[in-house]
């Protein structure tokens, strides 16, 4: 296959980037859109170039490390997948793709295509656990059933792998999405409820602080997430929010 | 005479660990407060034993390579984590867990860790529960569990393909709470570069931070490596691109003995190389075996055709077909462990029955599951059960049902629809069963240095077994470290802080300045990818599933030279102080260069076939692994001598006190 890439080239957080035109011709269609990075980094090092900086590591989709805003899109066309898991075979000969980093105010970037998410680790420090004493000897745990809708749902909303895409697809750069499925995860489980009221107060908090845009029920995160995390979270998350600050 | 001591506690097995708490010295909370800890890696194991001894009171510093500690590869794992809960009243017990996975290693761990182990798996269950994992659920409420990897009692807790995440989330927000308080200060997107020792002791890291390129200096009471296992050297395996062996190597190179390098699982069902940009593998579960039929054609000239394309797989007629498992192994078939499985799929591809592209493939056919599962639905629903096309429908929506994710991730990658064609297969480099040598309190033989999880090599001897990893894992981290750590350190509490305004720490800092100098302005050639897969190729030729003298002899000389082409002809772009992936890469691959000479050396000197391991010399009759009980109990623990090739060996005997060393048999 023969390609135009239009990509993102930015030395560091610091100076301004732009876009940089590579041309290929002979990509493998059965490569992943990782292994087509790089063989053309590959080529960049041998001609004596700077290789292009992207985040990866498990390429099996479930690390959430992998970012890419690809044509427009975060992890690119398909949907249900990280950008580890997308196929050269997507697209077609002669195609020109444009690859950015995500864009957020709370995403800085720090060199090309890899940006900084370590706002997601600070929202998850405002609460985003449970307060149980690891070393301790914690109750038997089928002392406590749960029924399995509720095990299910939870699940389900614990199945987010932090990749930012919800972010990166918002036109507010809102974080919503992921903060309201770590809130369900625990607000679902009685484990978690104890101390509900204080963590996704928290949590908001903090959403807030990192600078993520608001939420105006767009549903473009959902429809991005390579999790299928459902906007059924952000519900929940307003409803837990709003019975918290009800309670005082 | 060995000088290893495996420090061991007397008494019956079952009572040995909890003498041994009983007997270890404590840590009173205000002197806690003035003891620092160093853990690198944070997976199951690192995060695991962070948060529970910064929650103890000690100051950790933690560090990872990702931008995350919830990137951790532990995340990947998929299938289960084992526990002697006996919630399915089917016997398990403490001692069959203990018994299963002894006999799964093939005799080549250590009786009083793995004991322990399944001692504390309950405990994790439990722990994690308590954390928020959402653990698969019975329609009652209660835990439910699976078989997993030909074990006859279902002791596998699970969360759907997604248990590895769900423990790492659990870990990570254990983390966080710590983090919140203070008591962790994380170190993202840091390696370890090297150890630093005073006065013999482990008193703190040289770290690089990944994003600036600073060199750091980190000081500390004790140091604990948790930094997992090194078959990347392997260059395509299921690890993630990251995944490194620096830290290990470099506490190896300051003295901790490096335990059965050679011990690598190889895992039978991944999907195969397609082409030569591949740059990793990806695992299918294991659990796939339960319903798929493994196949080659029968014909060499079958084969042929479905290399090039000419023919496919459902062309070849049922009675051209070779199920070679099931005429093998008629009493295991399909499921036997994965050593047997790997083995026999190479031997196939090497014998010229491989069916893909690279002829490095086997096929795992659903075709009769989905017509058996098809007739049953059609059964039960009291359906037509002589319409082909219903029963298909109905069988492959049983199939969904149980594999959909896998089956959805396989078309994702091979662009081909594992419903209506075989799936193809291979097997590869999985998880590294050796490591650092480490005694019963997990202390490496340098004082002071701890190895936990997959970077210490204690519990799964020659072969692991599945849903184990993350049961040491989280083992160590949770339960056992934090205890034998305090022991240590009990007699540190008068030593006040360390600094770093050292001589050794000076020492250390600036060998690290003056290899990444060495790295940087080499006037090569050639990326660091070229050296990697060069190594690759000698490792899975020479290195993997089946080996013997005259090829180990070959890949040490191998690696040598192409470490020595690597120093000479390595080009890595860009600077030292500046976010710089090559830069990090090549100091990772100039370890593997290293370890992987090590590797093959310990493979040389084992000479039996065990676990995974077939050396081609000590083969039964009928082409089985002879193990050597006589000369080889025991673990290989190697001490640096300047050299990789050169290091010495030093045997801990392998005493089995209450298990009957017995051939293992699946026949």
């Amino acid at each position: 296959m023969k390609l135009t890439l239009k990509i993102w080239r930015q030395k560091n957080s610091q100076q301004i980037g732009k876009l940089v035109e590579y041309a290929l011709n002979d990509v493998n269609p059965d490569d992943s859109f990782l292994e087509m990075l790089d063989t053309l980094n590959y080529d960049l090092i041998v001609k004596g170039e700077n290789p292009i900086a992207f985040d990866h590591d498990c390429r099996e989709g479930i690390c959430g490390m992998c970012s890419l805003f690809i044509n427009g899109r975060p992890h690119g066309p398909d949907t249900g997948i990280a950008t580890c898991q997308l196929h050269m075979r997507r697209f077609n000969d002669g195609d020109t793709i444009y690859i950015e980093p995500f864009r957020a105010t709370a995403f800085p970037v720090i060199k090309d295509l890899v940006v900084d998410r370590s706002a997601f680790d600070r929202v998850q420090e405002a609460g985003g656990y449970i307060s149980v004493n690891t070393s301790g000897n914690p109750q038997e745990a089928n002392t406590l059933p749960i029924e399995k809708s509720l095990a299910d749902a939870a699940f389900d909303a614990a199945t987010c792998i932090g990749c930012g895409a919800c972010v990166a697809a918002c036109k507010n750069a809102s974080a919503v999405l992921f903060v309201s499925a770590k809130v369900s995860q625990f607000a679902l489980l009685p484990q978690g409820k104890v101390e509900a009221s204080e963590r996704v107060a928290n949590m908001v908090k903090q959403m807030d602080l990192e600078g993520f845009g608001s939420c105006t029920n767009t549903g473009a995160c959902e429809i991005e997430c390579p999790k299928g995390i459902s906007l059924e979270n952000i519900a929940r998350m307003n409803r837990e929010y709003l019975k918290t600050n009800l309670g005082g | 005479m060995s000088v290893l001591d495996a420090k061991i506690p007397l008494g019956p097995l079952s009572e040995k660990w909890s003498n041994h708490k009983n007997g270890i010295d404590l840590v009173n909370p205000a002197n806690k407060r003035g003891l620092e800890i160093i853990v690198v890696g944070t997976g199951l194991a690192g995060g695991s034993a962070a948060a529970t001894l910064a929650e103890l009171g000690y100051n950790v510093s933690a560090f990872c390579f990702q931008d995350s500690p919830r990137r951790a590869h532990s995340v990947a794992a998929q299938g289960g984590i084992n526990a002697a809960k006996n919630y399915k009243g089917d016997g398990d017990s403490v001692y069959r867990l203990f018994y299963d996975t002894i006999k799964g290693g093939d005799y080549r761990s250590r009786e009083a860790n793995v004991y322990r182990l399944a001692e504390v798996s309950s405990n994790i269950i439990d722990q994690c529960v308590a954390q928020g994992v959402p653990f698969a659920r019975e329609y009652g409420g209660l835990l439910d569990n699976r078989s997993f990897g030909g074990v006859q009692v279902s002791r596998t807790f699970y969360a759907k393909g997604q248990t590895g995440q769900q423990l790492l989330l659990g870990v990570y927000s254990a983390m966080n709470r710590q983090i919140a308080r203070g008591k962790i200060r994380m170190f993202n997107r840091h390696e370890m570069l090297d150890v630093v020792l005073v006065n013999g002791k482990a008193r703190g890291i040289i770290s690089r931070n990944l994003v600036t390129g600073a060199i750091d200096r980190h000081a500390a009471h004790a140091v604990v490596i948790a930094s997992g296992g090194y078959g990347n050297l392997f260059y395509l395996s299921t690890y993630a691109m990251g995944s490194n062996a620096s830290a290990a190597w470099k506490a190896h190179k300051r003295g901790a003995f490096l335990a059965n390098p050679c011990f690598n699982q190889i895992h039978p069902t991944a999907i195969p190389v397609g082409g030569p940009n591949q740059s990793k593998l990806t695992l299918m579960s294991e659990s796939l075996r339960n319903d798929g039929r493994i196949w080659v054609p029968k014909d060499l000239e079958d084969a042929k055709a479905l290399r090039e394309g000419r023919k496919n797989p459902n062309d070849i007629a049922e009675e051209d077909r070779d199920y070679y498992l099931e005429r093998q192994y008629p009493a295991f078939g399909n499921l036997v462990p994965r050593d047997v499985a790997s083995r026999a799929a190479k031997e196939r591809c090497d014998a010229g029955y491989g069916v893909n592209v690279t002829g490095q493939a086997v096929y795992l056919d659903f075709a009769s599951s989905i017509e058996r599962m098809g007739k049953e639905r059609a059964r039960t629903k009291g359906l037509d059960g002589s319409d082909a096309a219903l029963i298909e429908r109905l069988g492959q929506e049983a199939i969904q049902g149980k594999y959909g994710n896998l089956f959805q991730m396989y078309e994702k990658i091979m662009d081909l629809n594992p419903y209506e064609t075989p799936m193809m297969i291979y097997p590869t480099t999985h998880y590294t069963m050796g490591g650092l040598w480490v005694d019963y309190n997990l202390m490496t033989t340098v004082p002071g240095l701890y190895a936990i999880g997959e970077a210490n090599f204690s519990d799964h001897g020659a072969n692991r077994l599945g849903a184990s990893a993350l049961m040491q894992g989280l083992a160590d981290g949770y339960f056992i470290l934090p205890y034998t750590i305090g022991d240590y350190l009990s007699k540190d509490i008068g030593t006040g802080k360390v600094s770093t305004d050292t001589s050794e720490f000076e020492k250390a800092e600036s060998q690290v300045r003056e290899r990444i100098s060495q790295l940087i302005g080499n006037q090569g050639s050639r990326p660091v990818d070229y050296f990697h897969k060069k190594l690759g190729a000698i490792m899975w030729q020479h290195c993997g599933i089946d080996r013997n003298e005259e090829g180990l002899k070959t890949a040490m000389e191998d690696i040598r030279s192409v470490r020595a082409e690597f120093w000479e002809d390595v080009i890595v772009p860009g600077t030292a102080e500046e976010f710089n992936e090559e830069l990090a890469k090549a100091g990772r691959l100039a370890d593997f260069l290293e370890l992987a000479e090590l590797y093959a050396k310990d493979a040389l000197c084992r000479e039996e076939s065990c676990g995974a391991h077939m050396r081609e010399e000590h083969r039964g009759p009928e082409g089985e692994a002879l193990r050597d009980d006589s000369e080889f109990a025991h673990v290989a623990a190697w001490e640096y001598k300047g050299r990789p090739g050169e290091a010495e060996l030093h045997k801990e005997k392998l005493v089995y006190e209450n298990i009957e060393m017995k051939q293992r048999s699946y026949k």
